[in-house]
Parts: C-alpha cells; structure tokens; sequence
C-alpha cells in the first residue's frame, strides 16, 4: 500500500537505531523502553496505536521533505492523532521548558541583574506564547475535528483559519540561541551555557517536526473532514 | 569630503538607476564597472570607500576588503542564500525605494570615515543603532519612520539588515539584545 520506508513487520528497534531521534515520538506514543526484538506492528498493538500511524508520523519525523498524499491521510487511521499531539503538548510544557528555565535561572543569576532579568523575562514571555499556542489548539482545533467526527452542526470554524495562523515556535528559541552564544556578557557560565544551548536546539527541533505534524498530516485530514461533513 | 563609490554590476540598467538614487553632495560615482575582471586594480587606483557589487560575480568581502578601509555593500535583485550576503556591511535590493538606497549608503559612508571597521559586519550603523532602540521600546514602524524623520521603507531596509547581522528575529530578542548592549533602560520596555 504505502511505500514507507520501513514497514510494520521490522523491528522496531532497527528503526530506533537509525533514527535515535524518534526516542522522543516514542515516549509521545506513551511506548516505554525495552521492547526487545519486537516489531513495530507487535510493540503498536500492545499500546493500542494504529501502526499505519505510527508509520505515518516516523515518516513525517525523519523525512523534513515527505508529504503523505491524500489517499494515504484517507486510509491512515487517525484515531491516535490528537491523543499524540496533546502528549507532546504535555512534554514540552511540563518537562523541557522547565528544564530549560532551570539551566536559564541559573545562567542568569551569575550575570548583572538587569541583564538576568532581561533574558528570564524574554524566556518567560516565551513560554507564555508556547502555552497560548497550545491552548487554543486543545481548545478550538481538537473539539472542531470531535464535532466533525460526531457529525454535530453549527461549527463555523475552519482550520484553514488555523493553518493561515499556525505561528513558528521555534523563532524565538533560536533568537535566545544566538543571545546566548554571541552576546552574553560572561566566561565563567560556559559549560552551563553550551548545555543550554544543546537542550534548546533539541526542543527547536523537536518543536519543528511538531509543526511539520500539524501542517503535514491534522492540517489535510481535517480538510478532509470538513469536506465529507460539508458533503452530508 | 566626498565619499567615493564603485559600482560593479553587469546590468547597465540598474546602474543607471543606482546612480540617480545615489545623487548627493556627499557621494561621488565612480566610472562603474560591468565584471570583477578589474576590481583589484580599480580598488587600489581610485580608492573608494563604498563599493556596492553585485555578490554573484564576487561574494568574498574579506578578499575584496584585504585590509582597505572599504565598506562593502550587496546588490541583490534575486534570492540570494543568507548565508553567502553575511559578511557584507549592508544589502540594498533595488526593490527598495531610492531614498532608502542613499540613506543606507549615506549612513555607510559615515561610519567607514569614522576608521574603525575591522568589525564592521557584525556592529550596526549608527542609524541602524537608532531603529534597534526604537524597536526594542516597541514602536512600529510607522512610528519610528516619524520619530527619526525617514520613510517607513527606509525604517525596514534598516531592520532587515539589523536581523541580518544579530541573528535575532523577534522584537522581544532584539530588546534583550540592546538591554544588554546597554543600548535601553528597563524602565523604557514596555
């Protein structure tokens, strides 16, 4: 049917070797560590997770250049979807950015105090937009696509609207990578701040195949249900 | 005094146009050139101080620089990779108005008398130093164009090259960027 790259009879863990990145799409998939010699169709079904979607979104994750056509947004399952997306939701505001404010405080209290406050106070606005990004998909977004599913009326919105607004995440993060690096005004802060950095580039990336996701595969498949509703 | 300019650039057209956006009593145009194949002998026989060329008959500004007090400056009328227009001291894209060309080179022109350009590709221009300020206490741009007394076109040649040379896009990195510069106070953030 689909020409992934790597299908659900291999092991799962050759695809993990390869591609160490997806370490993370695992833990959004709530798929723990330890899965032996299993493969990716045995380790989906023990975690109730459509391996058509799994191999979906891998596919999406490691191939920046890859646009699923439309047939296989049609014949792909998408019942873990939302679930995927609110779980990474969760990680990056409960468990990175945090991290990252932990390293950032720390960082900041070896500087003067007005540049500490500075750059606490950009990193906190941040995470501000971070969480008013998220709220209104979990919001407006994910019950748009339950009342197209349950076939309620009386929904006006669109997710073209979303899509016309879906913001970049990641642009401020990279703007707090280059403040770090070219123009803070410090020696002795280096090993934290090459930690930092390492950490903020990850959650950039990370950040950037969440996007792709949206974009790539909620964006046509709620196109997709708006026009069988509109269809009805 | 006059500052010299040397234009390298093969379409006769654009010169032509360049060197009426470039007619001011502190500038001096240069007889141009169509190619690169003389630019050395050029650099050295009439010393300019601003030399605009277009970066895809020469993008190496440290060889065009070779310790002359030269302010280098790119034409771009195409997408050109970022990466290949970052260490020129400025880019003008004949997209933009003619007044914000010559303000551009104007504000070149000062600074390369000032004599200390050996950093040049990373510092902001004066001017481009006034815009970071007024961006940073949050004005549009509409509002920094009135304040400084330039047009809206001018105040956004200027932010791009501003983007261009921190690497910070956003107006909350670029306030950090001048807080820490001691650019701003903290009482002027809004």
């Amino acid at each position: 049917m689909t020409d992934y790259f790597y299908t659900a009879n291999d092991n799962l863990s050759a695809l993990v070797t390869e591609h160490p990145e997806l370490l993370l799409t695992l833990s959004h998939f709530d798929m723990p560590l330890g899965f032996g010699d299993k493969t990716i169709a045995q380790v989906c079904h023990e975690h109730d997770v459509e391996p058509d979607f799994f191999l979906l979104i891998t596919q999406v994750y490691c191939n920046d250049s890859y646009v699923p056509a439309q047939a296989v947004i049609k014949s792909t399952p998408m019942y873990n979807l939302v679930p995927y997306l609110v779980r990474s939701h969760d990680y990056y505001l409960n468990r990175r950015l945090p991290h990252i404010k932990s390293h950032l405080a720390k960082i900041a209290s070896l500087l003067p105090k007005r540049a500490g406050n500075a750059i606490k106070q950009f990193f906190d606005a941040y995470v501000g937009e971070v969480e008013a990004h998220f709220a209104h998909e979990e919001t407006t977004v994910y019950p748009h696509i339950t009342r197209l599913l349950t076939h309620q009326h009386g929904d006006d919105y669109m997710i073209n609207d979303y899509l016309a607004h879906h913001d970049n995440l990641e642009d401020k993060l990279s703007d707090l990578v280059q403040i770090i690096f070219k123009y803070l005004p410090t020696g002795e802060t280096d090993d934290d701040a090459i930690d930092m950095i390492f950490d903020i580039l990850q959650l950039s990336r990370d950040l950037r195949k969440h996007s792709l996701i949206e974009d790539k595969i909620l964006g046509p498949y709620v196109k997709l249900l708006e026009k069988q509703h509109t269809a009805r | 005094m006059k500052r010299k300019v040397l234009i390298v650039e093969p379409s006769e057209v654009i010169v032509e146009g360049l060197k009426v956006a470039l007619q001011h009593a502190d500038l001096r145009i240069l007889e141009p050139e169509t190619s690169v194949e003389n630019l050395g002998v050029r650099l050295d026989l009439h010393k300019p101080d601003i030399l605009i060329i277009n970066p895809t008959l020469n993008d190496n500004v440290t060889e065009m620089r070779n310790g002359r007090n030269l302010a280098v400056v790119a034409l771009v009328y195409q997408y050109i990779k970022q990466s290949r227009l970052r260490h020129f001291d400025a880019v003008v894209d004949i997209r933009d108005s003619s007044s914000s060309i010559l303000q551009m080179v104007l504000d070149l022109s000062t600074k390369s008398s000032s004599g200390d350009n050996a950093m040049s590709n990373h510092e902001l221009t004066r001017r481009e130093t006034a815009v970071l300020v007024e961006v940073a206490k949050g004005l549009s741009n509409k509002e920094i164009a009135s304040r400084l007394n330039v047009s809206v076109f001018t105040v956004t040649t200027h932010r791009k090259n501003i983007v261009r040379k921190t690497g910070i896009k956003s107006v909350a990195g670029l306030t950090v960027y001048a807080l820490l510069n001691n650019l701003i106070d903290e009482e002027v953030v809004i």
